[in-house]
């Protein structure tokens, strides 16, 4: 890449930056139906994001994040593009789509743009469970990262949200790399950066 | 506003001053290898001499310019001085390394280096106003200790260390002692004989001179082995030919930079005064890092709890001001500024931090200007954000 910093200064993504579509103020009088809350101050990034529902469909939605340029521009992107949605679509967007829409993200960046994206899931898991339906999307959309296992990505984002911190504890929780071991160098991207999204310490 | 520029980067570099660029432009056809023999080339050479004795009175040496070696830059005189060590500790057997926490990353990665070919390495942590602490210094270095390496004063934060008695205290010991002196020298008075240090770093563009020049300066007497082995310049302890434009450069860079000290030191300490103190007065919550009084005159680093640094960097280069950041978020990696770490100020504090490095050419208008925008970018991004101030 010529210009490492390029993306930064599209006019898509310095619109969304400097204003920012969604965001929750402090006089807002948004009552939310569900609320996700992701990241947290350590890795340098906090993203909240509050829904309101009615009939399944996304009506409105807020957020709030202490984050960089880059979750700040994607969020504020994903946050237009939800509005109307189904919870199901919304829970299937990726990170990808967003980055497409704000002309692309650099690899480095992508990470930042995920925060906002796993503050939405994190909010319709919340409307799932307060509507009797917990986990129903769970496993929709989830990519399989042990085939030996059958262990997906929302596996191992399950088992890190559930206390897996490194290689031996994911093993612990999911079994996964345990027959043929093949997935461990993808498994373990993951699980660093969902460590670094949902991990507290 | 698309065409304002304040340029408040000066840490990470500077402009070449216009009498630097005039002065090297008319010596442009000053072609001739400087190691040869011929007219041309011993006028080169006169001039690349004439520049030693300038970068050499920088530091506070006036008859012996010879000590000073002409390097790339400020990376590879501290690599050389590890590479000193690493062939004097294999030949010895004495191969403590004693540096800090919050060097710059060419010495931490050059003293891991040799911690990797078996060398003890201490990194020693710094107070929360980045000293070293000397209690602790004093109980790291001993007879085992071959070099202490410390830097004169931190690019992020701009604490000035005690390197004199750091210097006295090693040699004791029995130990050599380096100092990286790149953001100190140009900044702040530098005296080599009076501090007694072995290896002191230069950098050239950080004192409104080219890029790719530095050098090293070497009591006489202290061991030296080339990093770059080669022909038989800098009585063969630095191969390759003389970079004879840069040199020149550097040496009207450092004799402005001599003559100017005071004036600059005055200027710059006036200016970050009144940056410090409108950024205290107009934004609630602030941290000003790095030591009240020990501190380089220029550098002003503050941290904005609720506001994360490459938002607020963004923000203000939208704006047509450029700074740096402490965030992990800008560094590419996932771990915020190592200094600020080290001073113990907490991740958040740490991910929020801003360094302002004035400069020359930094205007009193340019400081109203970052007072009259800052305020703004930190409370919109605070109003958003999910960490309360």
């Amino acid at each position: 890449m010529s210009d490492a910093f390029a993306w930064l200064y599209s006019d898509v993504v310095k619109d969304h930056f400097m204003n920012p579509k969604n965001v929750s103020s402090p006089g807002d009088s948004f009552e939310a139906d569900a609320t996700g809350m992701v990241g947290n101050v350590k890795c340098g990034d906090q993203m909240m994001f509050l829904i309101k529902v009615k009939d399944d469909i996304i009506v409105d939605v807020r957020w709030k994040t202490y984050g960089c340029a880059s979750a700040i521009a994607s969020t504020s992107m994903l946050s237009e593009v939800i509005k109307g949605l189904h919870i199901r679509d919304a829970y299937n967007i990726k990170p990808e789509d967003i980055a497409k829409r704000l002309g692309g993200l650099p690899d480095n960046k992508i990470h930042c743009s995920v925060l906002g994206d796993k503050a939405l899931r994190a909010a319709i898991d919340d409307y799932l469970a307060k509507t009797g339906r917990e986990g129903l999307y769970r496993n929709e959309g989830a990519r399989i990262i042990c085939s030996c296992l059958n262990i997906s990505d929302r596996d191992i984002e399950d088992a890190v949200k559930h206390g897996a911190r490194d290689w031996a504890s994911l093993q612990e929780r999911t079994k996964i790399g345990t027959v043929c071991g093949g997935c461990k160098a993808d498994a373990e991207v993951l699980l660093h950066e969902y460590v670094h999204i949902f991990g507290d310490e | 506003m698309p065409d304002k520029n304040v340029y408040l980067d000066y840490n990470a570099t500077t402009p070449l001053r216009p009498e630097v660029a005039e002065a090297m432009k008319l010596d442009l056809d000053v072609y001739a290898n400087a190691s040869s023999m011929h007219e041309a080339g011993r006028r080169a050479r006169a001039r690349v001499e004439e520049a030693r004795a300038q970068v050499a009175a920088l530091v506070g040496i006036h008859s012996d310019p010879e000590r000073i070696i002409f390097t790339s830059g400020g990376s590879e005189s501290n690599n050389t001085v590890f590479a000193i060590m690493f062939h004097l500790g294999r030949k010895s057997g004495r191969k403590g390394i004693v540096t800090t926490a919050i060097e710059h990353p060419c010495v931490l990665n050059a003293a891991l280096w040799l911690k990797e070919e078996g060398f003890p390495v201490t990194f020693l942590g710094v107070d929360e106003y980045g000293m070293v602490n000397m209690d602790e210094f004093r109980s790291a270095v001993g007879q085992d200790t071959l070099l202490v390496s410390v830097m004169a004063a931190n690019n992020e934060i701009g604490t000035i260390q005690d390197i004199a008695a750091m210097a006295e205290y090693a040699h004791a010991q029995g130990a050599y002692f380096h100092t990286d002196a790149t953001q100190a020298v140009g900044k702040i008075d530098v005296d080599v004989l009076a501090w007694k240090v072995d290896y002191l770093t230069m950098s050239c563009h950080k004192l409104y001179g080219p890029k790719g020049v530095g050098a090293l300066y070497l009591k006489k007497g202290a061991p030296l082995e080339p990093l770059i082995r080669g022909g038989h310049q800098e009585h063969g302890f630095r191969a390759g030919t003389y970079n004879n434009i840069g040199i020149l450069g550097f040496g009207i860079a450092a004799r402005l930079a001599r003559s100017e000290l005071v004036l600059y030191g005055t200027r710059m300490l006036q200016l970050r005064s009144k940056l410090r103190d409108g950024i205290i007065a107009t934004i609630p919550k602030v941290r000003v890092n790095g030591h009240p009084s020990n501190v380089l005159p220029n550098t002003l680093n503050v941290s904005f709890p609720g506001a994360e640094g490459e938002a607020i960097l963004l923000y203000l280069d939208l704006a047509g001001i450029r700074v740096s950041t402490g965030s992990a978020c800008a560094s590419g990696s996932l771990d915020p500024s190592h200094v600020l770490m080290a001073t113990g100020v907490g991740p958040e504090l740490a991910h929020g931090s801003i360094r302002f490095s004035l400069g020359r050419d930094t205007t009193e208008a340019d400081i109203d200007y970052v007072l009259d925008v800052l305020p703004k970018a930190i409370a919109r991004l605070r109003s958003m954000s999910t960490i309360e101030a």
